[in-house]
């Protein structure tokens, strides 16, 4: 019979290997006060080490070790990420849902107010954000779920214009279902797919601008950050590659791991792939 | 019979992926078609039968889908060996083709004469002059008025059946020897059918062409076949006069068809006139779209429901028949409120249903239940079958354990599986997950059972068992019913009552069998000579 959905999105290969990888990233942000005790700002050694030497990923431009600033930048990152982009889809998909579902001027005013958000360039819009709320945490993560939630809403909303058109939901008002549970029993479950994809690529973006912000120095300056990181490396890119290339490649594999396991998700959420 | 053959197929057989249900879409199918005849192959969804045009015209999807063997005779020479370039030669010229849906076989960015041209632009050196009045005079002759402003039509500003009469004409441009039909009537209204079978009729006499002509409708069939070849699963099961085949099929597939079909003739009349009235419908309006909108030409509205009034007596069965766009589908939902209705009152029994909000409506909801037309859309994919159904109860109050109960007690009577419960709506066919909505409107038990189409996207033989089904559940449980359909024989067989509905209006209301004997209004009388094979009477045969 059916296969809990664990064992079905195991089964998926490279979302197994997404989740292991995701799950190794966690693991060292969540034990980095472990593995690497004290500020990951701290000076241990000569400037410019090499990589696999005395230290890991060697040193940077001020003899900081870089593996620490990894384990502990991968904190900020995954925490920031993760947060904005739970933030921005849960707007997103409430205002979509809402004005997908009901339509008429309901529609009309919350694609209104979603174009006045879209029609500003987001990332300036998200420097003129922290730079007024100040930079830290808090900040960052309201200005990036406040850039990235209209995308959500549109696509919310148009899969909830089609939805609604389909016959089991028309079969649902006719049971006397109240429009709450149409929208969330009913239909939800049904666009979660095209949802979770987006979402997860959010995360990868959010952690993206996360870095773009940190590498501008609108970073919270308290927190070690990936993005700080490639952002104090850059000059001397040349001369000492590893300073942005393994923070690049953290980046990189991060984003990557979460985009497989979003789309495992929605291979083990979607019955239609179910029955093999 | 000493005529070659035109078209020769010898042991033709089609591969399918190996990741489809069976190996062949075709299997050894030897058939032969003959100048100035029209052949019909029928067959079911899936029976192979589009399969077999496509690989007379090298259209198959290849490389997953392609011939194994067999040949294709076209006037002695093997189509299947002839390259490319022979064969963009024949195409068209030689052997053309109509299909389902002439909307999406037209180019929808290129006026109708245009296209036509582009066909004889290929195949022969003619002056634009005589292109023009060749594809003038063929227009008319496909009996499209007014050809002149066709030819500058686009797709879109032409009627359904004026689409077809143009594919038709494109088809014939070029005189073929064969014009193979894939269910060219399938997507148009039934007098609309009428007229376009009568036209191939009419041309395929007149230019001595030989026509292939697929179809699932055994009513088509009845209308315009010379011989007939019946498909199952890819193998050629019964080939005849047809004559014989309609009448005295041989083989047992053949014979199960034929009586699944509906006859035409009207239920008898029941004893049950002193039942009260349950649903009562009065002035109901409905128009779609808003007037003229600024900078827009003319009044955009739709006028889909004028005024109608009706009245259904508990126990018995209403149809609502009538065309596409006559405003069947609209009515229904504006009595079960998926539409709010511009005016009028909806009482069922005894209860303004109109007078009350959406809010107020939801209690009240569980008195009138609706089967969906398209089993494949109806059902949220996400629910188990067990969970689809027990979902309105639990809605209305009941407690979740005997909701399921009452779900899997439902199951039996619309005759699934009880091991069906706990799957998902897509390991279902289409006849079975039709059950499972009826299932679903049943579990609230209602007083009234609206059901659109519930049965036009069924295979003929499915489709007699879900009308069996529902004649008896209506029977047991005294259900009252409104039926929409377009389908006169469906009608005839299920419903007490018909009302025919025309332009938005009912233009006839009154007992099947009355309807049926001597009807009234001159639309009623052209919906009834419409339907195809009227003259047909299925023989009585032993399933």
């Amino acid at each position: 019979m059916q296969q809990p959905f664990w064992r079905r999105f195991v089964r998926n290969r490279p979302a197994a290997f997404g989740l292991a990888f995701l799950a190794f990233v966690v693991v060292l942000a969540l034990g980095a006060p472990l593995l690497f005790p004290g500020d990951p700002f701290r000076i241990v050694d000569m400037t410019f080490l090499p990589p696999f030497g005395a230290y890991l990923f060697g040193t940077d431009s001020l003899g900081r070790d870089i593996a620490a600033g990894i384990a502990h930048g991968g904190r900020t990152s995954l925490m920031v990420g993760l947060v904005a982009s739970i933030v921005a889809v849960s707007i997103g998909t409430l205002l979509g849902a809402v004005a997908g579902f009901y339509r008429g001027w309901i529609d009309d005013a919350l694609m209104r107010f979603t174009e006045f958000f879209q029609t500003i360039p987001t990332f300036l819009f998200a420097i003129v954000l922290v730079a007024i709320m100040s930079p830290s945490r808090g900040s960052i993560i309201v200005a990036i779920a406040v850039i990235s939630w209209p995308p959500i809403a549109r696509l919310v909303r148009g899969e909830f214009m089609a939805m609604r058109e389909r016959e089991f939901v028309q079969a649902a008002i006719c049971l006397g279902m109240t429009d709450l549970a149409i929208i969330f029993r009913q239909i939800l479950p049904n666009v979660l797919s095209p949802i979770i994809v987006a979402g997860s690529l959010m995360v990868a973006t959010a952690i993206l601008i996360e870095a773009a912000l940190a590498f501008l120095g609108l970073g919270d300056s308290n927190a070690m950050s990936w993005g700080f990181m490639i952002g104090a490396g850059r000059s001397f890119l040349r001369d000492a590659w590893w300073l942005c290339a393994i923070p690049g490649i953290a980046i990189l594999l991060t984003v990557l791991s979460i985009n497989l396991v979003g789309e495992g998700v929605n291979d083990a959420l979607n019955p239609r792939l179910r029955t093999l | 019979m000493s005529e070659p053959a035109l078209l020769a197929l010898h042991g033709l057989s089609v591969a399918l992926p190996v990741w489809a249900d069976r190996e062949r879409a075709v299997s050894e199918l030897s058939l032969e078609l003959r100048r100035n005849e029209i052949v019909c192959v029928v067959g079911e969804s899936g029976s192979g039968k589009s399969v077999l045009a496509r690989a007379i015209m090298g259209l198959l999807p290849a490389p997953h889908v392609r011939v194994t063997g067999g040949r294709v005779l076209f006037e002695g020479e093997d189509l299947l060996r002839a390259g490319p370039e022979r064969m963009r030669a024949i195409r068209g010229a030689r052997i053309a083709m109509i299909f389902q849906e002439p909307m999406t076989a037209l180019n929808p960015l290129m006026t109708i004469g245009r296209q036509i041209e582009e066909m004889v632009e290929i195949h022969l050196a003619l002056t634009r002059r005589q292109r023009r009045a060749r594809i003038l005079a063929l227009l008319e002759e496909v009996r499209l008025a007014d050809p002149q402003r066709i030819m500058r039509a686009y797709p879109h500003e032409l009627s359904g059946g004026q689409r077809q009469r143009a594919m038709i004409a494109m088809a014939l441009i070029l005189e073929p020897a064969i014009l193979i039909a894939d269910e060219p009537t399938t997507a148009l209204d039934v007098t609309t059918q009428a007229q376009i079978l009568a036209l191939i009729k009419e041309l395929q006499r007149k230019h001595q062409t030989g026509v292939l002509f697929i179809t699932h409708d055994f009513g088509v069939v009845a209308e315009i076949a010379d011989h007939v070849a019946v498909m199952q699963h890819g193998i050629l099961v019964e080939l005849g006069a047809a004559a014989q085949v309609l009448n005295a099929p041989r083989h047992d597939y053949t014979k199960s068809l034929i009586a699944a079909v509906p006859a035409l003739t009207p239920r008898p009349r029941r004893e049950m006139e002193a039942a009260p009235v349950l649903l009562e419908v009065s002035g109901v309006m409905k128009t779609f779209g808003t007037g003229a909108a600024w900078f827009a030409r003319g009044d955009r509205r739709v006028h889909a429901v004028k005024s109608v009034d009706l009245a259904v007596r508990r126990g018995h069965t209403l149809g609502l028949v009538g065309e596409s766009g006559s405003g069947k589908s609209t009515l229904a939902r504006c009595i079960i409120r998926l539409i709010e209705p511009d005016a009028g009152t909806v009482r069922l029994g005894g209860v303004d249903l109109s007078a009350l909000s959406r809010r107020q409506l939801r209690p009240h909801r569980k008195h009138i239940q609706m089967v969906f037309q398209d089993p494949f859309g109806s059902l949220n994919p996400r629910l188990t079958v067990v969970q689809l159904i027990a979902q309105g109860p639990i809605t209305h109050g009941v407690a979740a354990s005997e909701a399921l109960a009452i779900a899997r007690e439902l199951l039996q009577l619309v005759r699934l599986d009880p091991a069906a419960a706990d799957r998902f709506p897509h390991e279902f066919s289409g006849g079975q997950r039709q059950r499972i909505g009826i299932a679903r409107a049943l579990a609230l038990k209602p007083d009234l059972l609206v059901a659109d189409e519930p049965v036009s996207a069924l295979d003929v033989s499915v489709q007699a068992q879900v009308l069996q089904l529902l004649a008896d559940i209506r029977d047991r449980l005294e259900l009252t019913m409104l039926f929409i359909t377009h389908d006169l024989r469906v009608a005839a067989q299920v419903c007490d009552e018909i009302a025919v509905m025309h332009h938005g209006e009912i233009v006839e209301f009154g007992p099947t069998i009355d309807v049926f004997a001597d009807p009234q209004h001159a639309y009623t009388r052209e919906l009834l000579a419409a339907v195809p094979g009227r003259n047909w009477i299925p023989p009585q045969l032993q399933r």
